[in-house]
């Protein structure tokens, strides 16, 4: 069982508390009414999956209940950062 | 006019009193779910008439009420005197949402020298003193269901479920309380 | 005699009680602190198994939790058989009973043993060899042949009637192993104040300390310091010491999994003690301390009983005070194995003679033994062994030729080196280092939080591997926030030699020798198979270990690996580490499923839901289903019915006066905020801004790819309040949905969700009579048609408790669903179950609810719909805010697959025959007498008898179906084809009059 790191709690809580939610930074667009097909595919159904890196969002369901994002290394399972939804994409160095 | 219907309770009888452990459920309370942004805090702790905790995991108490953080702009609300949170919220102008939770949670007083072990057999979070000091509050999981602990003493802890996992969540607090120590 | 190999004063069992105990049936007496196997060795019984594949005759190889060879069964009753328990480990209680196993009619005279004959035939790789062809002799043949032959031990055939308790715990440094390095390490890190846990798999700590009666610690002997160390350990508030607790995992973060075997070692176990304990222990650091295993020397034959490891031996001597024989051979390629020679002879054993394969070892444990008579013949070695179940006779040889010599033995001691036991360090996904100097596989890059002490890390060196861990064990209590503790140097020695040893086959085990010299004894892996897997083709060692089986049974290679490894790499030309070594996986040594399972078996296996009104309905006799977790009531017999007639009657009984239903079940969600109506907005595809108060609206929920994801009647309670229900088995996932949109894609809107699914009792009640069956208990509310028209909601009292009273209908009929606060739903229920009795209403349940809402064509998400169904299809488009500039699936609808022709609608379907009724998933067919394949149409989505209709009713989803109104369309059946005219999907009350009386 991972231990996340939840912002809003501000501590690091264990695994089962949590649920993953899919990859983060994929904005609803403001405007989906009028996208197009191809717009729309790439919103919808297209996710990156790289090996590596990810940023993803989590959500301590039966914590805080509050979403937030997590940037983690698919490779070690390590999680690098977890941050607050809404906040950019943060900058990593080193691991990842 | 009919009479007036009865109160039932999930737990009604239920207890355990072992070697270092003892479980009973709690009497019944009023209770609230509270959501509010943090500029309403000030109006909506004078009216409760406790200070809205603001830190993670922190709770608040006063006499027979007690506010618990639960998330950044939710607490759970409880009034073992049973006062109308409702009618004490919808007083206050300030932006916020009080939902009546009163039947939909209840509680179970899990008290001890073992109880940390107790707890420990399918709560997975840290529970010594230090990491979830008493007045500590937190929503977590016990097994296969959601709970909110609340340290209300070295040795005591008040545990949250819904009702209809009342049975399950009481269950398997006295399976490991049944459990010989050793 | 009992015990004749039980030396007096000898050992640290001579206070222990007498224990009876049985093997084969046979009566036996051991003592207070025996394993089984070492009270059978006290015993003189050495032959305790036979091997998996050929049947050989086996004894005990180790003395631990490494052994390959000793699985025997323990019956304890009935229900308590367990199968492949290690004697070694098992240790002894009064009353004991072990049977062998994997032999047929008995130990000593196997049948079985004939596939030993047949060797030749069972060489490496040969299942997938031999089992080829011809295809058809596989099923007949083949398959329960070897599910015949496959399989240690027998499972036992009754439920386990023990329980098993789980338990997360948390601590600064957790120490896996208590010899002396764990010991060390334990005790510098609680004198920093760390919350320390230490984990040993033996009853008493002690580790090596067990078998090295001439280690010295701090001025004591080895043994009493160190139980004098866990005396004060255990006394601590900071420590949590736990003996016969494996660490068998070691998972992401530092989390180790630990199995505690609480009740395995007594009579007459306490009931409320869990058999066995499973701590997943959550560490900042953790110390392995888990020590190092002794290898055998790989030689023809040496797989007889009375052939173990030299370590072992000095174990039963030294600490169980057994002498494993009278006269005993010692065979080794390194300096550790002499001090089990010196131990016997000094306590009086017969030594015939150490063979030892190197060409001039140097040591002064070889000098005390020339010193103390004991022949030693270096240069030598076994080149064979005879005795059929014991070993009798070794034949030995100088390896540089010459003639060869014979000892008459009863027991053979064999050690080539010891290897590490890294298994925890390597699934910590550390990565292993080969060191050329001493040929082992040492810790090398550590990727968690961990440090490896003593033996396990190549420390073997008593007083620097004592020094090393207490170093370690200050070092990592600081790391975790504690100050350290001062330095200090901690005195020890021991007599004990350490050299490098050899891995791979032994001196004249050559490639082209067709002697049996097993590498890997429980899988019956010889030098032989190994170096055959080479020649076949096999070049990584995950290959060979795959073809040939090594290192794949129940011990996972412990003794075993490195030599197989050795002989590949041999074979091979190529150095070890470029070989590879196969992967360590948990867990270390088997553990149970019940030690995994916890506390989650029967009505801990999940959590039952139940409504407040459950006991009521169970004392009426209903009959209960699953939903999710849920029970609800199905349908309510009355004496003599079954379900269809029960239905039958509590449906039609609905329509002609009332009934009244459970529906607490329904999921609901409390919307709350300025912004509630705009949050409905988006998330349901129908409008609500200008719902009024108090009144309710068929909602719909899509996901973003225009399928129906939810629905559900929702009801405006303020203009910033609405009562919004979900499904049944929805309401987690439709809130979890909800609150993801609120928080990140609409987090500046102004409103709140709770849940309120359990604050709410909710009794149905439909039916022409459901008014005057509620309107005595209702206060503070007009519930005429005038006032309270259907799709309406009140709040105000009920039974004198506040409700929320909605008039609603799931059937057809004039409805009501009263919410009351849950712990009033079952004094509510039963006052209006009372009036409903004076007007002849009944209770019903869900399949009643089902047929119902059929009759009327009322979807069910997730019966009508699939996840692949749209609004249009379900004949819902009107629920769409045409309108509306945005919802949640709003441009998923216009995808071109969800608004192109042919796709399957919903109808209803009405067969010829009235009598039949359709199965539910069964497919429909245009043209019944066109080949199979046949081209599928669509399927029956819900099929019921419906007693108002007369007749059997059906929905379908079905290729442009409400273009096909009356058209005959075919549902092929196993027995028949059957005919079904397409109607609409209402089959009663077509206007939809009686909803208002
Ligand atoms: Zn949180």
């Amino acid at each position: 069982m991972l231990l996340i790191h939840c912002p809003y709690c501000e501590e690091e809580r264990p695994e089962a508390e949590f649920r993953h939610a899919g990859e983060a930074h994929i904005a609803r667009p403001q405007n989906i009414a009028e996208i197009s097909d191809e717009e729309f595919e790439r919103y919808f159904f297209i996710r990156s999956n790289p090996k590596g890196l990810v940023f993803e969002r989590w959500r301590h369901i039966h914590g805080c209940a509050r979403f937030f994002n997590a940037a983690r290394d698919t490779v070690s399972d390590r999680f690098l950062k977890t941050y607050k939804a809404g906040e950019p994409k943060p900058a990593l160095d080193g691991e990842g | 006019m009919a009479e007036t219907a009865r109160r039932t309770f999930a737990l009604e009888g239920r207890s355990y009193d072992g070697d270092g452990i003892s479980l009973a459920p709690a009497g019944p309370a009023s209770r609230i779910s509270l959501r509010a942004p943090a500029e309403s805090l000030a109006a909506l702790s004078e009216a409760l008439g406790l200070d809205l905790p603001v830190r993670p995991k922190a709770s608040a108490r006063k006499n027979a009420r007690a506010a618990l953080w639960l998330g950044p702009d939710e607490w759970l609300v409880i009034d073992e005197g049973g006062a109308d949170l409702m009618a004490i919220c919808a007083r206050v102008a300030a932006l916020h949402s009080a939902v009546d939770i009163s039947h939909r949670n209840l509680a179970i007083l899990v008290s001890g020298r073992r109880v940390e072990d107790v707890l420990n057999a399918a709560c997975p979070q840290d529970l010594s003193v230090a990491r979830f000091p008493v007045g500590a509050a937190s929503r977590t999981v016990f097994g296969k269901a959601e709970i909110v602990l609340w340290r209300i003493g070295e040795d005591a802890f008040h545990v949250e479920c819904w009702r209809s996992f009342a049975d399950y969540v009481f269950g398997l607090l006295d399976a490991a309380g049944r459990e010989a120590v050793r | 005699m009992t015990q004749p190999f039980r030396l007096p004063g000898v050992g640290r069992l001579d206070a222990g009680k007498p224990l009876a105990f049985t093997f084969d049936g046979k009566s036996y007496t051991g003592r207070e602190g025996d394993t089984l196997a070492s009270a059978l060795l006290a015993n003189g019984v050495h032959l305790v198994g036979r091997s998996f594949k050929y049947h050989r005759p086996r004894g005990f190889l180790s003395a631990g939790p490494e052994e390959p060879n000793a699985l025997v069964g323990i019956h304890r009753d009935a229900a308590r058989k367990t199968p492949n328990v290690r004697a070694t480990v098992q240790e002894l209680y009064d009353g004991l009973a072990a049977v062998s196993q994997n032999r047929w009619p008995s130990l000593a005279f196997d049948i079985g043993a004939i596939s030993d004959l047949n060797a030749p035939l069972f060489s490496a790789g040969f299942y997938y060899k031999t089992f080829k062809w011809p295809r058809a002799a596989w099923d007949r043949l083949y398959e329960p042949a070897i599910r015949r032959a496959a399989g240690l031990g027998n499972a036992p055939d009754k439920p386990d009637p023990d329980h098993y308790a789980n338990r997360f715990a948390h601590c600064d440094v957790l120490v896996i192993g208590a010899g002396p390095a764990g010991l060390a390490a334990a005790l510098a890190a609680c004198e920093t104040g760390a919350r320390v846990i230490l984990a040993d798999e033996q009853p008493v700590p002690g580790g090596r300390l067990r078998f090295e009666a001439d280690a010295r610690i701090e001025g004591k002997s080895g043994w009493d310091w160190a139980e004098e160390t866990v005396a004060r350990l255990a006394a601590r508030d900071n420590v949590r010491v736990l003996t016969r607790t494996t660490g068998f995992g070691y998972y992401a973060q530092n989390m180790i999994g630990l199995v505690e075997r609480v009740t395995d070692h007594l009579a007459n176990p306490d009931p409320n003690a869990p058999r066995e304990r499973l701590w997943q222990v959550r560490a900042k650091r953790v110390v392995l301390a888990t020590g190092a295993i002794e290898r055998h020397m790989v030689f023809p034959d040496n797989d007889r009983p009375g052939i173990m490891l030299a370590s072992s031996a000095r174990t039963y001597l030294n600490h169980f005070g057994v002498a494993v024989g009278n006269r005993i051979a010692v065979y080794a390629a390194e300096d550790s194995a002499y001090a089990a020679a010196i131990d016997l002879k000094k306590h009086g054993v017969g030594i015939a003679a150490i063979i030892d394969s190197r060409a001039a070892p140097e040591s002064p444990a070889v000098e005390e033994a020339r010193a103390l008579g004991i022949d030693v013949l270096a240069g030598h070695a076994v080149i064979g062994t005879d005795g059929r179940l014991r070993v009798r006779r070794v034949h030995v040889a100088p390896i540089s030729g010459g003639p060869h010599r014979e000892f008459q033995v009863d027991a053979l001691l064999t050690s080539s080196g010891w290897t590490p036991a890294v298994h925890l360090f390597s699934q910590s996904r550390g990565k292993l280092a080969f060191d050329e100097a001493t040929q082992r596989f040492l810790p090398g890059l550590y990727v968690q939080d961990a440090v490896s002490v003593g033996s396990c890390n190549g420390t073997f060196d008593l007083a620097s591997s004592v020094n090393e861990a207490f170093d370690a064990g200050a070092k990592v209590a600081k790391e975790a926030g504690f100050r350290k503790p001062r330095a200090r140097q901690m005195e020890a020695s021991s007599g004990t030699p350490w050299s490098i040893g050899m891995a791979g086959a032994s001196p004249g085990v050559e490639p082209g020798t067709s002697k049996m010299a097993f590498v890997d004894f429980q899988n019956d892996v010889t030098a032989k198979d190994i170096r055959q897997a080479v020649r076949e083709g096999m070049r990584s060692i995950e290959h060979v270990k795959r073809f040939t089986t090594t290192g794949m049974a129940t011990d996972q290679g412990k003794t075993s690996n490195l030599h197989g490894l050795a002989i590949a790499s041999q074979m091979l030309g190529k150095p070890i580490p470029e070989v590879g070594l196969t992967t360590f996986r948990p867990p270390y040594t088997p553990v149970t499923f019940g030690a995994l399972v916890g506390h989650s078996r029967g009505r801990l296996f999940e959590p039952t839901r139940r409504t407040p009104t459950h006991d009521w309905a169970k004392a009426q006799g209903a009959v209960f289903e699953d939903v999710g977790q849920w029970k609800r009531a199905r349908y309510f017999p009355q004496v003599g019915e079954d379900m269809h007639a029960a239905v039958a009657r509590e449906s039609r009984t609905v329509r002609e006066t009332a009934g009244i239903f459970d529906a607490s079940t329904l999921g609901k969600i409390e919307v709350v905020g300025p912004d509630a109506a705009r949050f409905m907005e988006l998330m349901y595809t129908n409008p609500w801004a200008k719902l009024g108060v108090g009144r309710c609206r068929y909602g719909i929920m899509l996901r973003e790819d225009g399928f129906i994801y939810d629905d559900g009647v929702v009801g405006r309670i303020a203009e910033d309040r609405f009562h919004v229900t979900t499904t049944t088995g929805g309401a987690p996932r439709v809130l979890h949905h909800m609150e993801d949109y609120l928080q990140t894609e609409f987090p500046d809107l102004k409103v709140w969700l709770t849940s309120t699914s359990e604050q709410w009792a909710v009794i149905a009640v439909q039916g022409p009579r459901s008014r005057e069956i509620i309107a005595p208990f209702v206060e503070g509310i007009d519930i005429s048609d005038e006032a309270m028209p259907h799709m309406s909601v009140r709040e105000g009292r009920v039974c004198g408790v506040p409700a929320r009273l909605f008039r609603i209908s799931f059937t057809g009929e004039r409805g009501f669903e009263i919410n009351v606060p849950a712990d009033y739903g079952l004094s509510v229920w039963k006052s209006i179950w009372a009036e409903g009795q004076k007007h002849g209403a009944c209770a019903y349940g869900t399949e009643t609810m089902h047929v119902l809402r059929a009759e009327k064509g009322f979807i069910i998400v997730g019966q009508e719909t699939d996840g692949t169904v749209t609004p249009d299809d379900a004949g819902l488009s009107w629920a769409i805010g045409r309108k509306k500039a945005d919802f949640v699936g709003i441009r998923g609808l216009r995808r071109p697959d969800l608004v192109a022709e042919g796709r399957k609608q919903l109808v209803g379907l009405k067969t010829v025959d009235p009598q039949i009724v359709l199965d539910e998933g069964a497919q429909i067919v245009a043209d019944p007498d066109q080949p199979v394949p046949m081209k599928m149409i669509g399927h029956v989505t819900s099929s019921y008898w419906s007693s108002n209709c007369g007749r059997s009713i059906a929905l379908a989803l079905i290729e442009n179906g409400r273009a096909r109104m009356g058209e005959r369309l075919y549902v092929p059946m196993p027995d028949e084809m059957v005919e079904a005219e397409v109607t609409s999907t209402i089959f009663f009350d077509e206007k939809g009059e009686r909803l208002h009386g």
